[in-house]
């Protein structure tokens, strides 16, 4: 059952069309991926997803129901909670604070609330720093606290926005097994990624933007060998390495 | 009815030219430093205090005082721009109001300890003087106030449309980075823009003198009709300033006569409100991205 | 456990200052009277600048609101005082959620939101400057004090009355603070302050929370504001509703500290007594403009030395509380 529905999702910025008439779904239960290059209107797709930014035209399903052009709360009180790009911790508050903003979205009282940020902080392994104040934290930290503070609002659908960014390789590793682990758990999970060693391991459906059109959609493998992907990326004369690798 | 009606709108416009003279002295602080000069109408105060010194000290007319005011307010402004207002450049919003606040106080208090709470008026055989153009009798006061605001307006434009110094100026405040990055100098430059803000505001002052008794306590009524020109006429646009001035002077002086002159910024409020809710770039200002 | 050495402080400081009206003559008293009164309305203004972020500089709008509506109350429909205390809160929380509906609902922020707000307190001005029905500019006068008047029905007594009147105003209302910000809403408000499209898409409902500040924070303006009309007896729009109310109302908690409880009382502990010797130091030597430098002068100083109030480094020098 697919829990995201997109249809014909565009947004056009005077005279800049950033995103075309993008159709795509996202299974409940699954790892989705979200790729292509830079500037291809991924982040823009997320924005619209969320009700962050208005559509120019095209519809947001959720679990069935029209959600287009509802605010970002709205959005995270269905259960859709993304994360950003670039991290924005709530500056002047701790580390636990942060999360508990989140925990405060399905939990009123403010004691449920801390325990229930703490249990998030210690599953993703932040949870030594709960009283660290939120602009000391490393990047790494930054990129967990972002996820814990989304996590904390219980989503059903949870995007990340190049959460792998700027990481080392143990450290994406780390997230990418915190990714599985709460996927196993039922979480659905949609992710801009560039990080392909992370994407094709952990995905389990990659949906392919260019220049704002989705240009292909489906498993990692196929995918691959897609020579449009390959085109995108590598350029023209890289098409026939698709055709080359699938023999 | 036509001639009085007539008389009552040369009267503003012509005001709403000096209006437009203080307004271009904001824009040029908050419009394109961004800094939200609260203190903007106890400057042209002290420019009032210097037309009315000059005149009870030596009989200068406002035409003379004009210079002298805009220079010693470039001075004011070029001074403290460059050792106190330039470290708040960045700072959030509600500490520059207060920064500009505290020093609006000061100058007020100032003003009323060396020169008494009560309105001083400048009385001159100048005062009286009209010109007849047809049915219009324009006030050679008003009329050589609003020919001089334009004149300083023009030349103000120019010289930041024209001169590398002010097209350097527009740059830094476009991208700080950037116009340090090329070598900009940026704390002198935005010295040298506060200067140029004060100056119109003391000019500006010098030139109403003759037209209102002088009074400490004037400064918060100037410092709020030149955000509401600038705001309605469009941030960091000439243009816009000079509009503004005109239209918020025309509806002053219309609503002075037509309604009741203690209602005369009823309009213009109420204006600032429908520009700040609905049009909130002005007439003439650009969208922020 | 600090909260509780906290709360314990608190009450004893409370008892103490209770018996105030026993051991100060009348001058003193008046004077406390008007830190309380600021240090309350400066905690109300402190919801909206210090936890929510929005700056208002039109907050007489409110107090004379609250203000107009006890002094009406009380003179045209000869209704009990009491009355007047609710109905202030009332009235001014209403002006405060309608400003801010306006202003969020139009997506105004930072110097365009404070404008707005002292445009709203302007009109409100002029509006009510040729209000016949409530004094115009001539004011609004409370009918004389009987000598057998009971400040517990009227509202209105002596010193002492007002003292204590004013004593339990800023202890409910800065309990009422308290709760607030270290509750739900409180970390909404923060959240909103610190980055409201971060909070949004965590769910914070960030128009609905901005506009229960600007209603709370307005209403407490507004007893207060009802307040001020029963300690003076009269009521002149200029005064209550002026640009100079506006300013008076926020130097207090921007001297003392923003976003702190106990910032805006520390800063009308420093600021009003200040207030008062420098009204006398000017009118002894009739110089007129003193208060201004005065109060320009101490701004200053806090702005570029201390631009988060005095609270903060003092605290940490006395090692009380965490940092909020």
């Amino acid at each position: 059952m697919s829990l995201l529905e997109v249809r014909g999702l565009t947004k056009v910025y005077s005279g800049l069309t950033a995103v075309s008439a993008v159709d795509f779904s996202v299974q409940e239960g699954s790892i989705t991926a979200l790729i292509g290059p830079n500037g291809a209107g991924k982040t823009t797709c997320f924005n619209l997803i969320a009700g962050a930014t208005r559509c120019t035209a095209g519809q947001v399903l959720f679990d069935g129901q029209d959600i287009t052009g509802q605010t970002p709360e709205q959005a995270c009180e269905r259960g859709i909670a993304r994360t950003f790009q670039i991290v924005r911790p709530l500056a002047g508050m701790s580390v636990l604070e942060n999360v508990v903003v989140g925990a405060l979205l399905r939990e009123h009282s403010v004691a449920t609330a801390e325990r229930q940020a703490m249990a998030v902080l210690e599953r993703i392994g932040l949870g030594a720093k709960a009283h660290a104040s939120a602009s000391a934290l490393a990047l790494p930290e930054r990129k967990l606290l972002e996820l814990a503070k989304a996590l904390a609002t219980r989503p059903r659908l949870l995007m990340l926005d190049e959460v792998m960014a700027g990481l080392r390789p143990t450290e994406a590793d780390g997230i990418a097994q915190v990714l599985r682990d709460l996927n196993g758990e039922g979480l659905t999970i949609l992710l801009i990624e560039h990080v392909m060693r992370v994407v094709m391991a952990v995905a389990q459906t990659i949906v392919v933007l260019h220049h704002g059109e989705k240009i292909a959609e489906g498993e990692p493998g196929q995918i691959a060998h897609n020579p449009k992907v390959i085109e995108c990326y590598f350029g023209g004369g890289a098409a026939h390495l698709a055709v080359k690798a699938a023999r | 009815m036509l001639e009085f009606y007539g008389n009552v709108i040369v009267g503003g416009l012509l005001l709403g030219a000096v209006y437009a003279l203080l307004a271009t002295g904001l824009n040029v602080i908050f419009g394109v430093m961004r800094m939200v000069n609260f203190a903007h109408g106890e400057m042209v105060v002290v420019g009032m205090y210097v037309g009315y010194g000059l005149w009870a000290w030596t009989g200068a007319p406002a035409l003379v005082a004009a210079p002298v005011a805009a220079l010693l307010l470039f001075a004011m402004g070029y001074v403290f721009q460059r050792f106190v207002a330039n470290r708040f450049v960045e700072a959030p919003q509600h500490m520059q109001f207060i920064l500009y606040i505290a020093i609006a106080l000061i100058i007020t208090g100032l003003h009323a300890v060396f020169f008494g709470p009560d309105p001083r008026g400048i009385q001159s055989a100048a005062s009286f003087e009209v010109y007849q153009l047809g049915l219009i009798r324009l006030d050679a006061v008003r009329t050589q106030a609003a020919v001089a605001s334009l004149m300083l307006i023009a030349a103000l434009w120019a010289w930041f449309r024209y001169s590398l110094t002010g097209k350097a100026i527009q740059a830094a405040a476009e991208n700080r980075v950037g116009g340090q990055a090329i070598g900009i100098r940026i704390p002198h430059l935005f010295a040298l823009t506060a200067g140029l803000g004060f100056a119109c505001a003391g000019a500006a002052g010098a030139l109403v003198a003759p037209m209102f008794d002088v009074q400490p306590y004037l400064g918060g009524e100037f410092t709020l009709v030149a955000f509401i020109i600038v705001i309605v006429g469009g941030l960091a646009s000439l243009p816009g300033a000079l509009v503004g001035g005109l239209l918020i002077g025309l509806a002053e002086a219309l609503a002075a006569t037509v309604v009741a002159p203690s209602m005369k910024a009823l309009f213009s409020y109420g204006l600032l409100v429908l520009v700040i809710l609905l049009r909130p770039q002005g007439l003439f200002g650009k969208v922020e991205a | 456990m600090l909260e509780m050495r906290s709360a314990r402080m608190a009450v004893v400081l409370l008892a103490v200052l209770f018996a105030g009206p026993w051991l100060l003559d009348d001058f003193i008293l008046s004077v406390l009277t008007l830190v309380f009164l600021f240090a309350s309305v400066g905690l109300a203004w402190n919801l909206m600048m210090g936890y929510a972020g929005q700056l208002s500089l039109g907050h007489a709008l409110h107090f004379g609101a609250g203000a107009y509506a006890m002094g009406l109350l009380v003179t045209k429909l000869g209704v009990s005082a009491w009355f007047g205390l609710p109905l202030s809160f009332v009235v001014g929380a209403l002006f405060g959620a309608l400003v801010g509906a306006l202003g969020f609902r139009f997506a105004v922020r930072g110097v365009y939101f404070a404008l707005l707000t002292i445009a709203f307190a302007e009109l409100a001005r002029i509006l009510v400057e040729h209000w016949a029905f409530a004094g115009g500019n001539g004011g609004l006068f409370l009918p004389a004090l009987t000598p057998d008047n009971q400040p517990l029905l009227s509202l209105r007594g002596g010193a002492g009355f007002f003292y204590h009147a004013l004593l339990v105003t800023l202890a409910v209302i800065w309990l009422a603070c308290a709760l607030l910000v270290r509750g739900r809403i409180g970390y909404y408000w923060r959240a909103v302050r610190e980055d409201e499209d971060a909070a949004r898409a965590i769910g914070v409902p960030a128009t609905r929370v901005k506009v229960l500040a600007a209603a709370l924070s307005a209403g407490f303006t507004g007893v207060c504001g009802a307040w001020y009309t029963l300690i003076q007896g009269s009521l002149f729009p200029d005064s209550v509703l002026g640009m100079r109310m506006s300013i008076d109302l926020i130097v207090a908690p921007i001297v003392g500290g923003l976003g702190t409880l106990f910032g805006p009382i520390l800063g009308a502990i420093v600021i009003q007594p200040l207030n008062e010797l420098s009204k006398d130091f000017a009118q002894e030597f009739s110089i007129s403009g003193l208060k201004l430098i005065v109060y320009g002068a101490v701004l200053l100083v806090i702005v570029l030395f201390a631009p988060h109030g005095i609270w903060p480094p003092l605290a940490r020098w006395l090692r009380i509380g965490r940092r909020k």
